[in-house]
């Protein structure tokens, strides 16, 4: 398993105050916290983060990291030194939030049983389970459709002897159709199983839309680049446009610039407000990879010799 | 290869498009007392309609916001009325990141 150096995580030196480890880790905190942070990686680095200031918050824990030396470098192949946690007692009193720590992290303050003793409290005992969050990637066909996607979950689970594990969780997920990126679904009752009476929590995915290779999706709206010719933008025409759910036939006006956004009212994403769609046009220009070709674009410079693309300036 | 037809068929709602949710409900969904959701409340972070606390009714989306808020607050060991400040600046951020994307001048 890979070494983690955590003082490097965390971008504290190695002799750090406890007072530096602290206020380097609410600066990290704030910086990649998942609801904060857009970056695609913040979840994962707030993980990491978390679980590096775990272990330099707590001096006992601290202390044993420190007992591995110094000369560990970040990534290499660690070997835990045998006699397991090398005679370190712990106090505990790991957070909830511990449970997904790294291998790294387990093979030397050893694996949290908490779901384990949880699991032993008396007869008596009820309290609803954990809810759980997820984010799923969906196509924007799905949203104008709607559909049933198996999606597959890995949920953390504790077994008999108080190992976690990572369980793959499949179920069946209507999409709702009209769903748009940043909406969640809830599923009731496919969150973590409660005890005792306590009822199971409840399961919610924040909706994604996969990056599409044609469409681009702001709120309901959907945006294509659609492509003419230079005849068609300047005479007008009739073109056949790829919306999610099939085609539409759309008339460009005669006229037409690059970058006109022509609205297809109502063909975004559907619902009680539907988007709309939006075609950007694009113009293409036929090569002129031909002495006929290059004739053509000769021809038409002398034929438009007073037209001035850069009389506007800056435009 | 998975057998779609042999998996549990869960029922879904949207979380935003939820309406008419209670105190007691938006408090279990968050696995928080009462008395926090009331906080949320009192610094202007949720604001349902009703008056009288056993008549608030919350949406899908003060659920949503309710939720990061406790979050934030639980991660960055800040205070409601902290959590609640990054909540409208977020909000701010947000709505100047799709200004800018309509403007064009920013692609995802």
């Amino acid at each position: 398993m890979e070494f983690k150096d955590y003082y490097a995580i965390m971008g504290v030196a190695r002799d750090a105050t406890q007072d530096e480890i602290k206020r380097a880790y609410r600066q990290l905190a704030r910086k990649y916290h998942p609801d904060v942070s857009k970056a695609p990686d913040a979840e994962a680095r707030f993980k990491e983060i978390g679980e590096a200031y775990a272990v330099l918050k707590d001096l006992e824990k601290r202390a044993a990291y420190d007992q591995l030396g110094s000369d560990w470098k970040a990534g290499q192949d660690f070997r835990p030194p045998p006699g397991g946690s090398g005679g370190f007692e712990f106090s505990g009193g790991g957070g909830a939030d511990d449970r997904d720590f790294s291998d790294f992290f387990e093979s030397i303050f050893g694996r949290r049983d908490e779901g384990g003793r949880h699991r032993q409290a008396g007869p008596g005992h009820h309290a609803r389970g954990q809810d759980h969050h997820a984010k799923v990637q969906i196509d924007l066909e799905d949203a104008y459709t709607g559909a049933t996607r198996a999606i597959t979950l890995q949920t953390p689970e504790v077994d008999e002897q108080g190992r976690v594990h990572l369980r793959k969780h499949t179920l069946n997920v209507t999409i709702p159709r009209g769903i748009r990126a940043g909406q969640h679904i809830r599923l009731a009752g496919q969150g973590m199983p409660g005890l005792g009476q306590g009822g199971a929590g409840d399961l919610y995915l924040e909706i994604e839309f996969r990056p599409h290779p044609h469409y681009r999706v702001e709120q309901r709206d959907v945006y294509f680049d659609l492509r003419v010719a230079p005849w068609e933008a300047a005479l007008g025409a009739a073109v056949e446009v790829p919306v999610p759910n099939g085609t539409v036939e759309l008339k460009i006006p005669a006229g037409a610039t690059a970058g006109q956004k022509l609205r297809l009212k109502g063909r975004g994403i559907p619902g009680s407000t539907p988007g709309d769609f939006y075609a950007v046009l694009q113009i293409a220009l036929p090569p002129a990879d031909t002495d006929a070709g290059r004739m053509f674009y000769n021809k038409m410079a002398e034929q438009f010799k007073s037209f001035n693309p850069r009389a506007t300036p800056g435009v | 290869m998975i057998d779609e037809k042999m998996l549990p068929d869960a029922s879904t709602t949207i979380l935003e498009e939820q309406v008419g949710l209670s105190l007691t409900e938006v408090s279990r969904a968050c696995a928080v007392h009462a008395e926090m959701i009331v906080e949320l409340v009192n610094e202007g972070v949720l604001v349902p309609d009703g008056r009288e606390p056993h008549r608030w009714r919350f949406t899908g989306v003060h659920l949503r916001r309710a939720s990061v808020a406790l979050r934030l607050q639980r991660d960055l060991g800040i205070n409601l009325a902290g959590a609640a400040l990054a909540l409208e600046l977020l909000d701010e951020v947000d709505a100047l990141r799709a200004q800018l994307r309509a403007m064009g001048a920013l692609r995802d």
